[in-house]
Parts: structure tokens; sequence; C-alpha cells
């Protein structure tokens, strides 16, 4: 009998090495594909002139020098910033109430929330070019009046993040305990609820800003100016700055969405809930 | 009277979401004297019969590239320790690159194997010139290359539950009653992840369907793929009879992915059955 475990316990050895050699090759191989384009970017934006030029930042102080594109990194944060805020004005309390007083509906909502997973920007863009003559008829044509259609094409990721938070507090008890203290409904959202969730909100509005200043389909075909529209059209003309403030944005999106999974981290060790 | 509650969240949603999708689906069928079907009709010319093609070859191909590479990462990560420091820095990579894509990426790849791209100029350096045969970045291959970048991380994120879900015990068991590896994965493992994959595939083919930044900022003129032809059919003169066309392009989309996330939902129906 001993002989034949060591003898399996070989076999197995030698199985587990082979495995290990194959997941070496894979992370080195796909590891590469990854970096590679990213070092690239960074290569080609510290070209200097000439071929035997040394390397040199020109394109990222360029930067500053169109004012077009820091106008536009400036409406970005600020949609960022409206669409998150907006959204999670408009969601928390709906998904609160319906979780207490309407759980009829909440097969709704939630179809509704994954709704714009179904319906691709491109699509909605067609529908919505109708909506925003009126849209820009009540609130002028500033690029701000994109955050309506941003607020829908984050709806998804939102909801997701925060029913997982919800789920993990019991709202019932919570609320009913704040009411019977004589709490008004503001009170029991944003003094009992909010604070026992700020993981999840922080990480649905995180969400939102990486996803915002991504965003290119909706801005470029509804005419409105955002950053990716700015990147895209500087690209035409000066690809060095255009590919340095993509690839600046990028590590911010990339530092904004670690972030997220560092929170994420944390809330899952605090506390051993389940989470969707 | 607590239903009001819900209101604001349900004008928003009906005004943003549903409306615009309404005026897709009723605008394909709307001309200008009443309901006409000149619009659907039109789907039927050449041109955006080879624009559904092409955005067919190039969603399945970037799908099942996708699926198969990241499958194996997916399986490399899965075999790893389960918090240790590779598992946590590659899914958190892979959630940053799945949502990376438009402009940011375009240029990613332009700065890599464009005309002047940093493997491009090495590679010719060495003697290999990579557009002796035309320059494919801008084509459908070259479109092609680079959605597998985002979409190698999706297939990871969604894949990766799925084998977290298969068991040791399963294994034990299997060589227990003499099974060898070949039998386990044949009879045991397959036939369980099959359910998975192929549901993580479609949804990979959903999202290479309905992106739209990516192209457009590669490909700067010509509607190869229907995503493009929809951003034609928007800015560009409407012929006469034809003012909906766009709509009639937007609602071919719309049924494409409505049945292909439908199939989904299906078979992870299925795979939920056995891998919790």
């Amino acid at each position: 009998m001993a002989e034949v475990s060591t003898a399996r316990r070989g076999v197995n050895a030698r199985s587990r090495r082979r495995l290990n050699v194959v997941r070496g090759v894979i992370f080195v191989v796909l590891g590469l594909f990854f970096l590679v384009p990213l070092y690239s970017m960074a290569e080609f934006t510290t070209r200097g002139a000439g071929a035997q030029a040394h390397r040199s930042l020109d394109a990222w102080r360029a930067i500053v020098s169109y004012p077009d594109l820091t106008r536009a990194l400036l409406i970005s944060l600020e949609l960022a910033a409206i669409t998150s805020i907006a959204l999670l004005a408009l969601l928390l309390p709906t998904l609160v109430w319906v979780r207490l007083r309407l759980p009829r509906l909440r097969r709704v909502i939630e179809f509704l929330c994954l709704l714009p997973l179904a319906i691709p920007a491109i699509v909605l863009v067609v529908g919505l070019a109708p909506i925003y003559l009126w849209v820009t008829y009540f609130f002028g044509d500033s690029s701000l009046t994109l955050a309506f259609a941003y607020a829908v094409l984050v709806l998804p990721y939102a909801s997701r993040a925060l029913d997982a938070g919800l789920s993990a507090i019991d709202v019932a008890t919570l609320s009913e305990a704040a009411r019977s203290l004589g709490a008004g409904w503001p009170t029991v959202i944003f003094r009992v609820i909010v604070p026992n969730m700020s993981g999840a909100l922080l990480n649905a509005g995180l969400l939102s800003v990486a996803l915002v200043l991504g965003e290119f389909t909706i801005a470029s075909l509804l005419n409105y100016t955002n950053l990716q529209v700015a990147i895209n059209m500087l690209g035409r003309e000066n690809a060095g700055v255009s590919i340095a403030v993509a690839l600046g944005s990028l590590l911010f999106a990339f530092v904004l969405l670690v972030a997220i999974s560092v929170v994420g981290a944390r809330r899952h060790g605090a506390r051993t809930v389940e989470e969707g | 009277m607590s239903w009001l509650g819900a209101v604001p969240f349900l004008s928003y949603v009906f005004l943003f979401l549903l409306l615009p999708t309404g005026i897709v689906v009723f605008g394909a069928f709307a001309g200008t004297g009443g309901p006409t079907m000149a619009n659907v009709k039109a789907l039927g010319d050449g041109y955006v019969v080879d624009a559904f093609v092409h955005s067919f070859v190039l969603s399945a191909v970037s799908a099942l590239i996708g699926a198969v590479v990241g499958g194996l990462l997916a399986y490399a990560i899965a075999t790893g320790k389960k918090d240790g420091l590779l598992r946590r820095v590659s899914t958190s990579a892979c959630g940053v690159l799945a949502q990376f894509g438009g402009v940011t990426l375009a240029f990613a790849f332009i700065a890599t194997i464009g005309g002047e791209g940093f493997i491009t100029v090495w590679l010719r350096t060495h003697g290999l010139d990579i557009y002796a045969n035309g320059v494919w970045l801008y084509q459908l291959n070259g479109l092609t290359l680079v959605y597998t970048y985002f979409q190698i991380p999706l297939m990871v994120l969604v894949f990766l539950p799925a084998l977290d879900g298969i068991r040791p015990q399963w294994r034990e068991a299997a060589s227990s009653l003499g099974g060898s590896t070949w039998e386990y994965w044949r009879h045991v493992a397959i036939p369980l992840l099959t359910p998975a994959f192929l549901g993580a595939t479609l949804l990979l083919f959903a999202n290479a369907f309905s992106a739209y930044a990516t192209a457009a900022a590669l490909i700067n003129q010509g509607g190869i793929i229907v995503p493009l032809q929809i951003s034609t059919a928007l800015s560009s003169e409407v012929i006469l009879g034809r003012e909906n066309f766009g709509k009639a392009l937007a609602l071919g989309m719309i049924v494409v992915v409505t049945v292909v996330m439908s199939l989904y939902a299906l078979l992870q129906r299925r795979a939920a059955r056995w891998l919790k």
C-alpha cells in the first residue's frame, strides 16, 4: 500500500510540475500580450523628433497647450461627478423603498436595471437623438446634459453594487428601529442606511466615474464634446499628444478600478456575507 | 400610496431607456406618410447584408478566440493559490482591461502595430515587415485582433466563478473509482463546464457585436460593420423615404443581441445547477 501511495504521489507531483510549466507559459505569453500595447503607448509618446533623437516628454508637456482638450477633460470630470451623484440619489432611495414597501415591484425594477446591458449604446443613441432635441429645449445645449444618458449606461453596474450592499445589511430592521424612534424617511436613508453601506456606495460611484470617463459613443453621435471625443479629434492632428492623454486617462481609470477592488476586498474581509 | 415612491425612478427610466428603445422599434416601421416596410426592407441591400455578415464574423471570431484563450488563462488562475498575489493581481487586471475599450484601445494598438508603432518599427529594423501585404490593422482582421484585447479579460471574469465551482472532491471521487485524469475531464469536468463556457462565449459575442467606439476610432471611413453603418445613417444626409433607416439598423442589432442574451440567460441557468 505504502509503495502504491508514494508512486501515486510521484505521479501527482510530476503532473503538478507539468501544470505549473503550462501555467507559467500562459501567464508570460498573455502578460506580454496585455503589457506590450501599454508599453508601446509610453514609448510612442516619449519619442523625440528625428530618427536618433533622445527620449522627450514634449508630447506630455504639450497637453496643456490644447485648450479644447483641457476643457473636454473638465467636462468629462464634471459629467462623472454629476452622473454618479444623481444616479445614486435616484437609485438608492428607490431600491430601499421597493425592498420595504413594494416587494411586488422588485422583479420589474431589477429587470429595468439590467435592461441597458441588452441595449447597446449605439442603439440607444438612435432613440435618444429625438429625445435630446427636447433636452436641449429645456436644459440648453451644454455637454453636461449627457448625464441623463450616462446614468442609463451606468444603471446595471450601480444597481448591482447597491443591491449587494443592501443585501448585506438588514434594511427592514434598521429602518423600523429608526422609524419607531421618530425618524422620517430622509433620516432613515441618509443617517441610517447610507452610513451602513458606504463601501457599496463608493463602489457604485467609482464604477460610474470610470465608465463616464471612457464614454465615446453617445457623446460623439449626439455631437457633444467629452474627453474621448476630444482625444479622437486630436488623434488626426497630433498622434503623440492624443496618445499621451489616452494613456493618462487610462492610468487614471486603472487607479480608480484598483481602488474599487481594494474597497471590495476589504468589505469582503470585514463581513462574511454573500454578495451578488 | 406607497407606489408613489417608485415614480421618480420609473419616470426617468421611461424617458431615457424605454422611450428611446420604443422610438427605435416603432420608428423602424414609420415613414413620412404612415407605416412602411421600406426601412426594414432596405436591410436586405447588399452593403447592409455585408455589414451584418462582417459584424457577425468579427463578433464570432473574437468571441471564440477570447473564450478559448481567456478560458485557458482562467484555468491557470483557478489552479493557483486561492488568495495568492498572482490571482489577486490578475483578476483586478482583468477587471480593468475588460472595461478598457473605445478610443484609448484603438490608440494603444496604433502605437503598437500602427504604421509607426513600436512593434512595427522594431520588426522592421530586424527585416520583417508585418504590412508587406497591405495595412490590415484598419480592416476587419485588425479589428478582430484589437477586440481580443478586451474579450480575453472579460472571459476570465465570467468563466472563473464556474472553474472555482469545480470541487476537488469530484476529482478525488473519480480517481478513487479508478478514473484517469482524461476520464475525469471527459466525463465530469467538461460536461459540467460546457454550459458555462458556451454562455460566456455568447456574452462575449454580444459584447463585440455592440462595440462601437474602438471601430470608430480605428476606421475612419466606410461602414464595414453595423455600428459604423448606424453612425453613417445618423450623421449623413438622409435619403428621401429612408429617414428612419438608422432605426431599422438599430432594430436589427436589438434582435441579434436579444436572441444572444436570451440564450446566454438560458445557459447560465443550466450552468448554475451544479456550479454554485
